[in-house]
């Protein structure tokens, strides 16, 4: 079920004024079941990115590939692909139209040509998984919180059971908690169903403590992409970049520098404390 | 979407064209349109070189200015085909009861020549003038309907508004539609019925945006005391350049010039 990106170039108004090269020659690899962070400055092309995994938008040049079949094929049905590779946009509340929660969420089963029996089950257990509870399922989505239309909305993604869960800065404009949640919830989903995740982020705070890979763009290039703790070694690179490593990363740097023996790789509190305290020989 | 509508979208270019008054730029497109309509014949030289020389002097380039054609060449290859066909006179040629006459072909250029040369005399004003210059321009120019009670003011506030919110409820129609293709909504199969009703998940949260923009934008304004037309001053205001005035003075000469040719040399 892997997705593979090579060369893939994408420009916006080509041949006018207006032209605005989003992505140059963009070669990646996304494979099964992993974590994977994208992370980016704002403008940096990170939404144009995830548009292409699922057709949504094609590449001016380069290829797309699932499953190692070119999705812009001549045959390829490029609907059912949506259904593989859910996609969920940044402030997805805002695409909620139906009357009430649950028929919000029936909208992409329906689409798949799901019974009304299935569509019930698969919505009910996505709400769940993201955490709606049943007392809200009849409601109307307009009247919800912010964080609420927000889980509302991944889920109307997740019911239809991707195999690939793309996610496009889904804690812009939550509050710390409601983000921790969010991000538990993504990161309890990848583990519980085992499905690959996609998360963009402009936080690296946000990604350090769940991605397996982290994907850095930079003016619409890549410009690393590998397992985060490599990536965070290169902060003084990220910096210039208008991006920062976790405070841990610059925290370690600095005790090493004046002489505790640690490891500079920490990127959690957890990590760090434990990594302090075995250097100070408390361990 | 929409790319091919030129109206409206506003060329970057440092030319003497962009930097005209925009109140200049109306009227000169209003003069130009009327000079369409006083050539005769030869006249349409005089419009020709007119027009190439103020497409040259705007430097944009000339594709830009052809784009807003595509938009109209339905009603463009109608309008001539009709012209061609039922114009009496002296026909030169003749197939069961379709014949074309010698007047007939003079009409239907004349008319083909006219929509493309407004057009393009349009575009070049939308080209080189943002919307929100033009409606300062429409306030300026109109502001003597106050006299007779026309709120010229708001209907220009209204335009401005409008103008702004074109491109963003665009672009949040492109990101909804995305949004709900991603969950398999299928915009193009079906019959009317269907492709009607697929619509509605794309325009209840457009409504909705929309009307929260609205509001968002009433209490912007409300919190920095707009109160409507009277006593406002602009931070920008319009005022006529020396070349504003050489522009006024060669838009008369240039409306003179076909006014004789058709008057006096009947071109
Ligand atoms: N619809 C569009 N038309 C033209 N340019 C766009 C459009 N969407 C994005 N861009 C431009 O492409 C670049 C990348 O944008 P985007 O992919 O949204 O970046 P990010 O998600 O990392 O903030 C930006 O410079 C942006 O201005
Ligand atoms: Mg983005």
């Amino acid at each position: 079920m892997s997705i593979r990106l090579d060369h893939v170039t994408y420009t916006y108004s080509p041949g006018t004024a207006y032209e605005m090269h989003a992505l140059k020659d963009v070669s990646l690899e996304l494979p099964d079941g992993h974590f994977i962070g994208i992370i980016g400055h704002t403008g940096s092309g990170k939404s144009t990115l995830i548009q292409h995994l699922n057709g949504l938008m094609r590449p001016t040049s380069g290829h797309v590939y699932f499953n190692d079949e070119d999705i812009w094929g001549e045959k390829y049905d490029r609907r059912n692909l949506r259904f593989h590779v859910g996609l969920v946009f940044q402030y997805p509340e805002y695409q909620l139209f139906e009357t009430d929660v649950i028929t919000d969420v029936c909208f992409g089963p329906k689409n798949q040509g799901l019974s009304e029996e299935d569509r019930m089950k698969r919505a009910e257990e996505a709400l769940r998984q993201v955490g709606v509870d049943e007392s809200l399922f009849r409601k109307s989505p307009f009247e919800l919180s912010g964080g609420q239309k927000r889980r509302v909305a991944i889920a109307g993604v997740l019911a239809m059971n991707p195999d690939v869960l793309v996610l496009d800065e889904p804690t812009a404009g939550l509050d710390p908690m409601g983000r921790d949640e969010i991000l538990g919830t993504v990161a309890g989903l990848q583990k519980q169903r085992g499905i690959t995740v996609v998360l963009v982020s402009h936080s690296m705070e946000d990604v350090a403590e769940y991605v397996d890979q982290l994907i850095v763009m930079n003016h619409g290039e890549k410009a690393f992409d590998a397992p985060p703790r490599e990536v965070f070694s290169h902060y003084k690179e990220l910096e210039k970049m208008g991006l920062a490593a976790p405070q841990m990363t610059y925290i370690m740097h600095a005790l090493k520098e004046r002489g505790l023996d640690v490891d500079v790789h920490a990127t959690t509190i957890e990590e760090a404390e434990e990594s302090i305290l075995h250097a100070l020989g408390r361990k | 979407m929409f790319k091919d509508i030129t109206i409206g979208q506003y060329y970057p270019a440092d030319s003497l064209i962009h930097k005209l008054d925009p109140r200049v730029k109306f009227v000169g497109t209003l003069i130009y349109i009327i000079s369409l309509f006083v050539f005769h014949t030869w006249g349409y030289v005089l419009g020709t070189v007119f027009l190439f020389s103020v497409i040259r002097l705007s430097k944009v380039p000339l594709g830009f200015m052809l784009r807003g054609l595509k938009a109209i060449w339905i009603l463009l290859i109608f309008t001539m085909v009709l012209n061609l066909f039922l114009t009496q006179g002296t026909v030169v040629w003749q197939f069961g009861i379709l014949h074309i006459t010698r007047e007939g072909i003079g009409t239907a250029a004349k008319m083909g020549i006219r929509l493309v040369y407004l057009i393009i005399g349009c575009s070049i004003m939308t080209l080189t003038t943002t919307p929100n210059k033009l409606t300062d321009a429409m306030e300026s120019l109109f502001r003597p309907l106050r006299k007779v009670h026309v709120p010229v003011h708001e209907i220009a506030m209204m335009m401005s508004i409008a103008l702004r919110f074109i491109p963003i409820l665009m672009e949040e129609t492109d990101k909804i539609k995305k949004a709900q293709m991603a969950r398999g909504a299928d915009f193009e199969s079906g019959n009317v019925i269907q492709r009607v009703k697929a619509m509605v998940p794309i325009l209840v949260p457009l409504f909705v945006s929309a009307f929260r923009r609205a509001n968002d934008l009433a209490l912007a304004m409300e919190a920095r005391c707009y109160h409507g037309g009277d006593g406002r001053t602009q931070m920008r205001p319009l005022v006529y350049q020396s070349r504003d005035l050489a522009a006024y003075a060669v838009l008369l000469a240039y409306l003179a010039a076909a006014i004789v040719l058709r008057a006096v040399l009947h071109w």
